[in-house]
Order: C-alpha cells, then structure tokens, then sequence
C-alpha cells in the first residue's frame, strides 16, 4: 500500500460514495421488492396463523429458527476480524474490517426478526423482558432462550457500539470534504470530531477496550446459540461439543459471506488497491482452518454416537446421514468440508471466480447444516409413533428470501452512506509500511 | 459555548517537523498546546506525556456493574416468584452465570462508550476555530494559545521548524 497517499486515500475511499449509478437503483429497487414480498408473506401468516407454514408436530423448529442461527452465526466473523485480529494486530484486517462490521451489524438485524416471526403472536414478544408485569412472573432465567435474548441483544447493541466508534474519525474526514446538506449531516454524525491530541488518546483507548468487550462475545453468543439445542434431551442436539461445533461453524459461515460480500464490492467500487489479492487470500486460508474444524466436529458427532452405545443417538445420525434429508446432509458435507480444501492449492485461493464460488458453496453448506440438525432432530426423536416429516412452504421460502434481501438491502444502502474502508486505518497502516520500509 | 482563546496555529505537511516541534515546545517548558492528526500517532503521546487515559476506569466499573446487576436480576427474581421449576434450586447459579456474563460485557462497553464521551466531551456541534479541513486528511496542525503580543515570535518560530503555513486566530 505504500504507493498510496494520505490524501489519495482520502480521495479514493470517500468516491465510493458518490452518486450511484442506475444499476444501483435497480439493484436496490429488486431488493425492496424482494423485502416486500417476504414482509407480505410474513404479514399473511400472521393475519391466517402459524399454521400456514410447515411448522407442526413434531418439528416446531424448523426454516425461520434455521435463519436465525445462519444469520447470527454470519455475524461472528465480522466480530472475529474487527476485534479478535485487532487485539491480535494482523495487518491485513485493516482492508477488510469495516465491511466486515458492517456485515455483523445487519447480520443481527436480520437474524433478531426470526424468533420474530417464529412466534405465533410475534406482538407479545416483550414477554421475554425481564419487566414487571401484572401477573408478578419474571422470564425463566434457567432457560437457553433467555440466554439467547441477552446474548443475541448484546452482541448487537456491543457491535453497533463498536462499529459506529470506528466510523467516528472517518465521518469526520468525509464530512470536511462534503458540502451542503451532506456536510451538516455527516458534521452531526462526526460529533465535532477533530482530531486533536487528546481526543486521539481517550478514542484509542476506547477502542481497544471496545476490542476486548467484544471478543468474548465472538466465542460466547454462538455458544449460547448452540445451548438452545445442546441443553434439550433430543438425540443430535443433547451433545457437549455443541459450543465449539456452532462457534466454528459461525465463523466457518461468516468467513464466506465476507468473501461474498467483498468480491463484487471490490470491482464495484474498483478498491482493488485496496482490498487485494492477498486479503482475499488470507480469508481463503482462515476458511480452510474453520472448515476443518467443522468437518472435525461433523466426524466427532458420529463418533460420539457410535460410542456412547445409546441406540437413540445412533438413531438420530443414522436417519440424519441416510433418511428422509440425506441429500441435504451429503451437500452440507460436500460444500463444508470438501470444497474449501481446494483452498490448499494457490490457484483457487488467487482465483475471484474460485474464491466466490467456493465462498457461495460454504455459505449454502452452512445453511443446510443448521437446517439438517434442527429438522433431522426433531422429526426422528425418541418414539417412532411421534415421527414426522417437514417440508418447507411458500410463505416460509418467501419469508427466507426476503431475509437475505434484508440484509443485502441493509449492505447495498451502507455502501454508499458510509466509507466502506476505514480511511483512518488506512492511513495509519501506509505510515507504518513507510517506516518499517517494507513494499 | 466556551470562548474561543486566540493562538497561533501551524499547520505541516509532514510528521517528522512535527514532532520535533512538540519536542521543542516540551523542552521549552510550554504546557499548554494541542496537536492535530488525521491518524492517531504514539509519538505525540509519548512527547505529551499525558496521563493514561481514565476510559479504562469506566471499562472496568462498567463491567462489574453489569455483572451485579445480571446476578441480582436473576437472583432477585427467582425468589420473587420463588417457584421451583425442572427439579432445581431456585438459585440456579450456574445458569445465571451466562446472563450475568453477557450483561458484564453489555455494560462494560457501554461504560466504555460513556468514558469515551465524557473525557473527549463529545458530542459537540461546533469544531474549534482553528480546526481546519486538511488535519482529516494529510496535514498536522498544532495549536498554541497565545496572546496577539506574542504571536509573531510563535509564528517565526514554528516556521522555522518547518511548518508549511502559520496562522493567527483571533478566537
């Protein structure tokens, strides 16, 4: 980066919010009316009932709990590459963390709308709050989903927290460069941000405790994601690796949405100076650490069920490797464990096309993991008189389509509001490189 | 709004003089000047010999604040309704660990937030009359307040040490 200055970074970055073009309009246009339809879907099933999606007994879990947890697991990595590769000072985050944060934002804004609409009367969903009602009943503080009411709410208002303190000196910097309304705008965003010596002190200092609050966070919300299943008695969920399984899996999942997010946003905005080839690449090698962790805990949990000697287990991983979702089953390995071994060899890592189509891979893969446990549990549990089949319904493929326009929608409108690079970090990273004398 | 104090400012095009001014400006026993820097730079901090920031002290209150009250919540309310439930005590420990843990971190970043703003006295909505739109770009500026007296030996001063333009603000 060391052919770059101070003010063509400056330059560069805060172009990227220029007015888009038609295309993006059209784009943004598409995804409204994609958020549209899975709103009108979500409004028909709550005017009709619960009933019109597939969910009945025995799977009362099934698409709307499987996008929660993609969602929330998408978001771990954001966190895991704004904060745990800060503490650790990796270089190479500085190109790709704001996207990143941003993604781990607008992950949980869409991953908290499905235990929304889960319910059956998504309106007494402050029944969760621990408020004084008139019946004096307080939540269940010994129940996983309490827990995952604070974890999840943390995580957001804690990366929220973070990611605007980030933006703090870059909206700054934009807003000396805008003029009229975008310059009172973007000056209320700033705060007076100017600078001096002391602001600098107290802010990073902030930050790197920010860093560290949220770090834990990476490790733990997922955790708590993964008891919601783990603390029940179903065989495939009762299971102690459950933790680490799910947190690996997250930023397994997450990793590849970067990438998925990154590739087109890079050409788009033509950042190539920016987010290079070897940031790609190093996300491509972090990719192939998770997924192995995932095809670990993938043999683990068969291996647990052989040996515990307890028929259900064996049962359950039986059914959930060759019965009614099998074919699920086999792409999720495939696209989880398979496929981003190819990220051993250079040529698929230096690759966009690879890289993106290995990245969609791992992403679909991960969906069909969640899905895989949630329904394949719950359809074969104990009694073969309780057996039952899940089939997804239109309202509920709409309802998940719409979730992605969601968050796409949420990114494509981030885009062009706010520097997607952070200005600041760049620039420091330049300063460091010219010191050190390094290319 | 605080009355704006006059000074001199010098704005330079590179770091190096910069802090060689600060240097000098330490060594002269000024105490009262304020460097601007579109980066955060160690060095003006070292030179400053500023205490360290006090954000810490809102981190850690604000953590052990959150992690009572995640344990007084759940406990308190357990004994509230005092109802047992699946068999176990109605202080289920364990269990209120996670909440107690999440509600640490919570507001231990909330604290740190609030510690940000406190100390930094953001936000504000008007920049310091000095402030000058380079400084978030490529430019360092440094501030001396000083009287309209003084000025012109402020200004041969910083010029001499390489600053790129000087100017008097009035305040």
């Amino acid at each position: 980066m060391t052919q770059l200055t101070y003010s063509r970074v400056n330059r560069d970055l805060i172009k990227t919010m220029e007015p888009p073009k038609k295309n993006y309009y059209l784009t943004l246009a598409g995804l409204v009316v994609v958020v549209g339809t899975g709103l009108a879907a979500w409004l028909y099933q709550i005017s009709v009932g619960l009933g019109v999606s597939g969910l009945n007994h025995p799977v009362g879990w099934a698409v709307y709990i499987t996008n929660f947890v993609f969602w929330v697991g998408i978001a771990h990595s954001g966190t895991l590459i704004s904060a745990i590769l800060f503490l650790l000072r990796c270089k190479w985050r500085t190109s790709v963390y704001r996207a990143a944060e941003a993604m781990t934002v607008f992950a949980l804004m869409t991953a908290g709308l499905f235990p929304l609409i889960h319910l059956g009367r998504p309106w007494l969903f402050y029944w969760l709050l621990p408020y004084p009602d008139r019946g004096l009943l307080w939540p269940n503080f010994r129940s996983p989903l309490m827990w995952d009411v604070f974890a999840v709410s943390t995580y957001l208002t804690v990366s929220v927290m973070f990611f605007i303190t980030g933006l703090v000196p870059d909206v700054a910097a934009v807003r000396d460069k805008a003029t009229g309304l975008r310059k009172k705008i973007y000056s209320l965003l700033a705060q007076g941000w100017q600078g001096t010596d002391n602001q600098w002190r107290h802010y990073s200092s902030a930050y790197l405790f920010l860093a560290a609050f949220a770090t834990p966070l990476v490790i733990s919300v997922h955790s708590v994601v993964s008891w919601d299943f783990a603390m029940s008695i179903v065989p495939g969920w009762h299971s102690t690796i459950f933790a680490p399984y799910f947190v690996a899996g997250a930023i397994h999942s997450g990793l590849a949405m970067v990438l998925t997010i990154m590739i087109p946003l890079r050409k788009l905005m033509k950042l190539e100076d920016y987010v290079t080839g070897k940031h790609l690449e190093n996300l491509a090698k972090l990719i192939i650490v998770t997924g192995l962790i995932v095809g670990y805990s993938y043999i683990a949990e068969f291996f647990v069920a052989w040996y515990s000697q307890v028929p259900y287990e064996q049962a359950a991983f039986q059914y959930r490797a060759f019965g009614d979702y099998k074919v699920l089953f086999w792409f999720m390995v495939l696209f989880n464990t398979i496929a981003p071994l190819f990220f051993f060899a250079k040529k698929f890592r230096t690759s966009t096309f690879w890289l993106l189509a290995i990245a969609i891979m791992v992403n679909i893969g991960m969906w069909l993991e969640r899905f895989v446990i949630i329904v394949g549990s719950l359809a074969h549990e104990f009694m073969p008189f309780t057996w039952g089949l899940y089939r997804i319904r239109l309202p509920e493929v709409l309802i998940t389509i719409g979730g992605f326009g969601w968050f796409f929608l949420l990114f494509l409108i981030f885009v062009k509001i706010l520097p997607v690079v952070s200005i600041t970090e760049i620039k420091e990273e330049i300063r460091h490189e010219v010191e050190e004398g390094k290319p | 709004m605080r009355k704006a104090e006059p000074g001199v400012l010098g704005i330079f095009a590179r770091l190096e003089p910069l802090l060689e001014a600060c240097k000098r400006l330490r060594r002269e026993g000024v105490q009262k000047f304020q460097v601007i820097t579109p980066i955060p730079v160690e060095e003006v901090q070292e030179i400053l010999e500023k205490p360290r920031s006090s954000v810490r002290l809102f981190a850690l209150i604000g953590g052990m604040l959150g992690m009572a009250s995640g344990f007084a919540l759940t406990i308190w309310t357990s004994l509230d309704i005092g109802l047992i439930s699946g068999g176990k005590p109605i202080i289920s420990l364990p269990a209120y660990v996670v909440i107690a843990f999440e509600m640490t971190i919570l507001f231990g970043a909330l604290g740190t937030v609030l510690g940000l703003f406190w100390n930094i006295r953001l936000p504000r909505f008007t920049l310091d009359p000095f402030y000058d739109p380079k400084f978030s770009e490529d430019h360092f500026g440094l501030w001396i307040p000083c009287g309209a007296l003084d000025a012109p030996r402020v200004e041969a001063s910083l010029r001499s040490l390489g600053a790129e333009e000087v100017r008097f603000e009035k305040g």
